[in-house]
């Protein structure tokens, strides 16, 4: 099994006529992910590599059954575009998009949560279960079917991960990029709750940054209910207070959120803490 | 991004939020007209740069008369202003704000900020105003209060009234804070603030409710739909590498080390430097060249690298996803040849087009240092600067 994305996905593409839009469509497809529907506001009737695109959400998933959608439209339009989404009932929201207003994003949280939508992201790679169906613009090659499950809030880092992994000969049964910004919706304890239950997870990487709290959230939530292996990373031991170190969220404020807190709060609570993202595959070797 | 204080009063004014009265001036003859002008028997003179702590580093000073207003504007005027927030290198004051003075009979804190674990805009407001906010929260919690605000409502009067019956607030004190509280948050959600602080919050002896000082942070993602505010930028705060980087959509920022880096994502890039750390060495920046880098931004970030004297070796990092490698690889030779680049380069790619990318900068007939995984890298770059 794996969690969130596989064979039954079908995929819609929200901004699929844009270059971003239009790319990562081809390499979804050429992943084996069955994209069934691509949104552009003003572009309904046309097609990107074969797939129809509509108008609006509410009318592609009526036409196509689109049960997960993918965003790739400006930060100034992407809150709206999460919204249309949810509003059609779409049932997994994956938000790629960086640089979303923050207040836009507090009104979007809030409306979620009346909803059954769930929300990956925004500024997020997205989520794979390699070897099934990807959502997002990790790329697809360096995957490898397998139990270990990944969560991060970087992109790039979670490649290393994965490569490291694989380098290793241990695979992943999904990689969620929770992503880089203050405001997300789906945070490090939804997905723990979700590997937990999935049978092929054995063990969990987890992924973080300086900034925030969510890693602290998450270690006292792993310390209670997750009895599966934790490894654990925090980047940006070295980052120097109140600079924002390119995402939104990675910020030290006020002496809070830095990496050194919220490796010994991990530690405390059983984790097995890499120092040096160069061991996160060894380590994961050892305690598989 | 940051704004000085007497824009932040601009803007708060704006919004129907009292500030005192007052006037920037550049020079110390300014300083004494714009006293008279205010005609209070005391102004207060104030430098306006972009850190915290100025009043304890003396850039704020109390003048009984227009001479004594000159007199200390010309003091602060071009002083280098050091505070706990500007490092030891200070900040030069380039403006200074001149205000009425008043009789303070209540100095109170009222911030406004984004909780992120509430994922809410959250009213944060103490009766210990005009102290280090942070201090108060570790010293006496009990001391503040938090107030979450439900986006699609907003402060009602009685969450207004809610906050300012908390903070002891009485009379027509009480009744002035109401409209104050629901005008700031107005102003911070309409300006896309991400921070809002006002310390202190003051109550005069005549009972009137304003704002002596104001510190504001504007939301980066959001300047593009303020153009009015986004002209409030103050270049002079700015570190210039840092602001020529902007230019090209460069995520950089300057440290202490002399390695510099150039990664692409920003947790890649914070573990770079976590890892150069590791293994003895320091790192000069981070620089995030984003997953949609083109030849031509890489030149340019490799240029804004290697102009500062203190990098002596240059560690890439690039995990190719949607950035391809050679591509990468294709604007580093272009950069090192056009650069004439003495210093060592140490590479480290990896992802799609790995192959290629090495093919390319073997043939280059630069001498680059090819690394194999970060570790391995980052040993290569301490070495070579040994």
């Amino acid at each position: 099994m794996s969690i969130l994305v596989d064979e039954k996905t079908r995929l819609l593409v929200q901004g699929i006529t844009g270059r971003e839009g239009q790319f990562h469509t081809g390499q979804a497809i050429e992943y084996g992910t069955n994209v069934v529907a691509g949104v552009t506001p003003g572009k309904g009737g046309q097609s990107v590599l074969d797939v129809p695109v509509f108008d609006t959400v509410k009318k592609a998933v009526d036409k196509t059954k689109a049960n997960a959608t993918v965003i790739f439209v400006p930060p100034a339009f992407a809150a709206d575009a999460i919204l249309e989404a949810a509003d059609a009932g779409i049932a997994l929201i994956v938000c790629i998009s960086e640089g979303i207003p923050v207040i836009d994003m507090v009104e979007v949280y809030h409306y979620l949560e009346g909803s059954d939508s769930r929300l990956v992201g925004p500024n997020c790679p997205g989520v794979i279960s390699p070897g099934k169906a990807k959502i997002g613009i990790m790329p697809g090659h360096i995957h490898k079917k397998g139990n270990v499950g990944i969560i991060s809030r970087s992109g790039t880092l979670t490649y290393e991960a994965v490569s490291q992994l694989t380098a290793l000969g241990i695979g992943q049964s999904t990689c969620v990029g929770v992503g880089g910004d203050p405001i997300i919706g789906t945070r490090y304890i939804d997905v723990l709750k979700m590997f937990q239950k999935d049978r092929t997870t054995k063990a969990i990487v987890m992924i973080g940054e300086i900034g925030g709290t969510a890693e602290d959230e998450a270690a006292y939530f792993i310390k209670k209910n997750i009895s599966k292996p934790v490894i654990g990373f925090i980047a940006g031991q070295t980052a120097p207070p109140g600079r924002r170190m390119g995402h939104a969220g990675a910020i030290i404020s006020g002496g809070q959120g830095t990496a050194e807190e919220k490796m010994k709060i991990m530690k405390k609570c059983g984790i097995k803490v890499c120092k040096s993202p160069a061991d996160i595959g060894k380590t994961v070797a050892k305690y598989l | 991004m940051k704004i000085h204080e007497y824009q932040g009063k601009e803007l708060l004014s704006k919004y129907n939020v009292p500030v005192p009265n007052g006037k920037l001036i550049h020079s110390a003859d300014e300083a004494a007209e714009a006293a008279r002008e205010l005609g209070t028997s005391v102004v207060v003179v104030k430098a306006q740069i972009h850190a915290g702590g100025r009043g304890k580093g003396g850039g704020v000073k109390l003048a009984k008369s227009p001479e004594e207003a000159a007199q200390y504007a010309g003091q602060i005027l071009g002083m280098t202003l050091v505070t706990h927030q500007t490092g030891p290198e200070g900040r030069l004051v380039k403006k200074v704000l001149i205000e009425e003075g008043m009789e303070i009979a209540n100095e109170l804190y009222m911030g406004i900020l984004i909780d992120r674990e509430n994922s809410q805009v959250m009213i944060m407001a103490s009766e210990a105003g005009g102290m280090e906010i942070e201090e108060v929260a570790a010293a006496t919690p009990e001391r503040i209060i938090k107030q979450h605000v439900d986006p699609l409502i907003g402060v009602k009067p009685y969450l207004a009234r809610k906050i300012a019956f908390a903070l002891n607030l009485r009379g027509a004190a009480l009744k002035q804070a109401i409209p104050f509280i629901i005008n700031l948050y107005d102003c911070f959600v309409k300006e896309d603030l991400s921070l809002l602080e006002i310390n202190p919050l003051v109550v005069t002896k005549d009972d009137r409710v304003l704002a002596l000082d104001a510190k504001m942070d504007i939301d980066d993602n959001a300047l593009g739909r303020h153009a009015d505010t986004y002209a409030y930028r103050d270049l002079d705060e700015e570190d210039p590498n840092e602001v020529e980087a902007g230019k090209y959509r460069l995520n950089y920022i300057q440290l202490d080390g002399n390695i510099g880096c150039m990664v692409n994502g920003a947790g890649l890039a914070m573990a770079t430097m976590d890892i150069i750390k590791h293994t003895g060495g320091e790192p000069a920046n981070f620089l995030d060249v984003g997953g949609g880098a083109d030849e031509e931004m890489i030149e340019n970030a490799f240029r804004i690298l290697v102009v500062d004297p203190k990098v002596k070796a240059l560690f890439i990092n690039i995990f190719g996803g949607i950035l391809r490698c050679d591509l990468l690889a294709n604007g580093v030779v272009a950069a090192a040849k056009k650069l004439n680049l003495k210093i060592p380069v140490i590479i480290r790619m990896e992802g799609t087009n790995m192959e290629e990318g090495h093919r390319i900068l073997n043939e280059s007939g630069l001498n680059f240092i090819v690394g194999n995984g970060m570790k391995d890298s980052a040993k290569k770059v301490v070495q070579a600067i040994q």
